[in-house]
């Protein structure tokens, strides 16, 4: 036994060069599964982009910027941002309001609204759409209603926001609740016996506690509202340069055998992807770091 | 400025937290709130800073004879320490210490000016000089103790309450912590009230201990009269080790002059009240056999088996004593009662 003990402490540093801990595969082992995982890496994601933009310059630079100068690209462009500027906000407020409710106060049917909220997520795009159509669209429940009155959410820029801000919903609340939660309440207790107002608590103590946490929940949020493609899809109704977004749009082009276009329009989606992650990766960053301090 | 508690209820769901509890802080005094956790004591004192409310109906809280049970919490004068502090983690220690000042309305709100005066003056009450620049996350737990306490100062509450003061520290900083406390209570004369379940900590520094169990209070008084009087069973029991044995096995070992025992009582005796000798027969006292000698630390403990009745009985003494004694285990000895209680129903020795 205590050959076998003393060969084990000495023998993988004469051979190795350096000590191996308990926690170390060998060299040979540690490569392959970095190999795998990189080809992996290559294969799925890299490659796709590549191809996105290898498409989209295929005919030149001037082709390019000639599709994504189009009007009804432009158009569609217009329709996303828009969607977005309204859908992240009101998530932003509903998702801060939920997460605070939710963390600092115990109340009948917590359970009910995590779930709720959670709904989004558990159900299928084209469904989330399809409840819009059913409630609003022409021989939906109050289709009649609003036909009469002339408001028009379905086929139309409310239904995209709508639908857009539904799916989702989730991110800014599922970010901050676990937060909040472990965050606790104490120190908006401490606010309160110091003689702060709710709102001065809210303002000075709650939101600087939660800034990375929601900015982060914000940028994954907007992710989703600039590329969500099967609630839109149901109840925009595809008319170009009016209610198409951009993924409509790219699929509209893509139908069309327009292949620059919809690779042109497919890269601009592809480059917000990346600034996202730039972004998150930031935002990470600077978390850690605020809690490290 | 006293608090003046009576008839407080709080119960969350079927537990009862404070099941009608009365008390008088004094003006000025450093009361300690002791009790096992889950004895009220917590919520007790967060309903007198207003953070929770007592059952409705119940009760009502004064401060120096002033109803403040409808008043809100920040409303009420009322410098609050948090067990784990509760320091704002993203400001420096200077805007915690400045927050209370700096969220008055603005015709309350002294100029910043005064504000950075008061800041430093209580940042050298505290002895954290020259930290006002750090954040909570750069100081030890001594030291955000003191700024928490700095911080619920900066107000001039009229009533300061601290909740598990040191209960995160560790056994060094706190005892010097509780210490520190004390003189410092003594240099600014506030009514003070801190909740802990270290009974060594609250017979140290309180003018006065209150004694919570199970939702109720058992007993008030000052140290050494809850220490050398307990009110209760339980009372002595939480104050210290004790025996409780069975009184007529004892009957002849109890010190003579001592007040007549409940015959089918029980007898409570702390571990160093009792006294060791040799067995002689005939001297009078419990014959007992050695059955564990622990030497660690400035007192031995003995545990010992009493041979009438084998009823295990827990001595302590000192080292010196010991070697004085020459114990070894199984020796045969003769135990004396120096102080006991026993306790019945309506009569309490």
């Amino acid at each position: 036994m205590a050959v076998v003990v003393t060969s084990t402490l000495v023998k993988p540093r004469a051979l190795a060069g350096a000590p191996l801990r308990a926690t170390q595969d060998p060299r040979c082992v540690r490569r392959l599964l970095i190999g795998i995982a990189l080809g992996f890496l290559a294969f799925f994601l890299l490659l796709p982009l590549a191809a996105v933009f290898g498409e989209a310059l295929r005919r030149g630079l001037g082709a390019y910027f000639a599709a994504v100068g189009d009007a009804d690209a432009l158009a569609s462009v217009k329709l996303t941002l828009i969607a977005a500027l309204i859908s992240v906000p009101a998530n932003v407020v509903f998702g801060v309001a939920a997460a605070w409710c939710i963390a600092k106060y115990s109340f009948r049917g917590k359970s009910l609204l995590i779930t709720l909220i959670d709904l989004p997520f558990a159900v299928s795009p084209v469904i989330s759409g399809l409840i819009y159509v059913l409630v609003f669209g022409a021989q939906g429940w109050l289709g009649p209603w609003l036909i009469e009155h002339n408001v028009k959410i379905i086929f139309a820029v409310p239904g995209i926001v709508l639908a857009t801000t539904f799916v989702t919903f989730p991110f800014v609340a599922r970010e901050l609740i676990p937060l909040m939660q472990a965050q606790g309440s104490e120190e908006e207790y401490a606010a309160i016996t110091l003689g702060a107002n709710g709102w001065q608590t809210f303002w000075r103590v709650t939101l600087p506690n939660i800034k990375w946490g929601l900015l982060y929940g914000v940028i994954l949020c907007n992710a989703r509202a600039m590329g969500e493609f099967g609630a839109v899809s149901v109840v925009s109704g595809h008319i170009r340069g009016e209610t198409n977004t951009m993924p409509l749009h790219v699929e509209i082009l893509y139908n069309e055998y327009n292949f620059v276009g919809a690779f042109a329009v497919a890269s601009l989606l592809a480059l917000l992807a990346l600034v996202t992650l730039v972004l998150k990766s930031i935002v990470e960053w600077r978390h850690a770091r605020s809690h490290a301090a | 400025m006293s608090i003046h508690l009576s008839n407080i209820n709080k119960s969350f769901g079927a537990f009862t937290a404070l099941g009608g509890v009365d008390l008088n802080v004094p003006a000025g005094k450093l009361v300690a709130l002791l009790g096992p956790s889950g004895s009220g004591k917590t919520t007790l004192l967060r309903i007198i800073a207003g953070l929770d409310e007592p059952d409705l109906g119940s009760g009502s809280i004064a401060f120096h004879g002033e109803d403040v049970t409808r008043v809100p919490a920040g409303k009420r004068k009322v410098g609050f320490v948090f067990q784990h502090y509760a320091l704002f983690r993203h400001m420096t220690v200077f805007d915690n210490i400045a927050f209370g000042l700096n969220v008055r309305p603005r015709r309350d709100r002294p100029p910043a000016s005064d504000i950075a005066d008061r800041v430093h003056r209580l940042l050298k009450l505290v002895q954290l000089e020259g930290l006002d620049e750090r954040l909570p996350s750069q100081l030890s737990g001594g030291q955000r103790q003191r700024v928490a306490l700095a911080r619920a100062l900066a107000v001039e509450p009229k009533v300061l309450l601290l909740d598990e003061p040191f209960g995160a520290l560790d056994a060094k900083v706190r005892k010097e912590l509780r210490r520190w406390l004390r003189r410092f209570h003594e240099e600014i004369n506030l009514t003070t009230l801190f909740v802990t379940h270290d009974q060594e900590e609250a017979l140290e520094i309180a003018d006065e201990v209150v004694i919570m169990n199970q939702a109720k209070i058992e007993q008030v008084g000052t140290p050494q009269e809850v220490y050398d009087r307990p009110a209760t069973p339980f009372v002595y029991q939480f104050l210290g080790n004790v025996n409780i044995l069975r009184a007529p096995a004892l009957a002849p070992a109890v010190t003579p002059g001592a007040p007549a025992l409940v015959r089918d009582g029980q007898i409570y005796v702390r571990p160093h009240d009792i006294a060791i000798s040799p067995f002689v027969v005939g001297a009078g006292g419990v014959e007992a056999e050695i059955r564990g000698i622990h030497a660690a630390g400035p007192q031995a403990k003995l545990t010992l088996e009493q041979v009438s009745n084998h009823e295990l009985i827990e001595v302590e003494l000192s080292r010196s004593e010991l070697v004085g004694l020459d114990l070894k285990l199984n020796d045969r000895v003769g135990l004396r009662l120096r102080r006991s209680h026993s306790f019945s129903e309506d009569y309490a020795i």
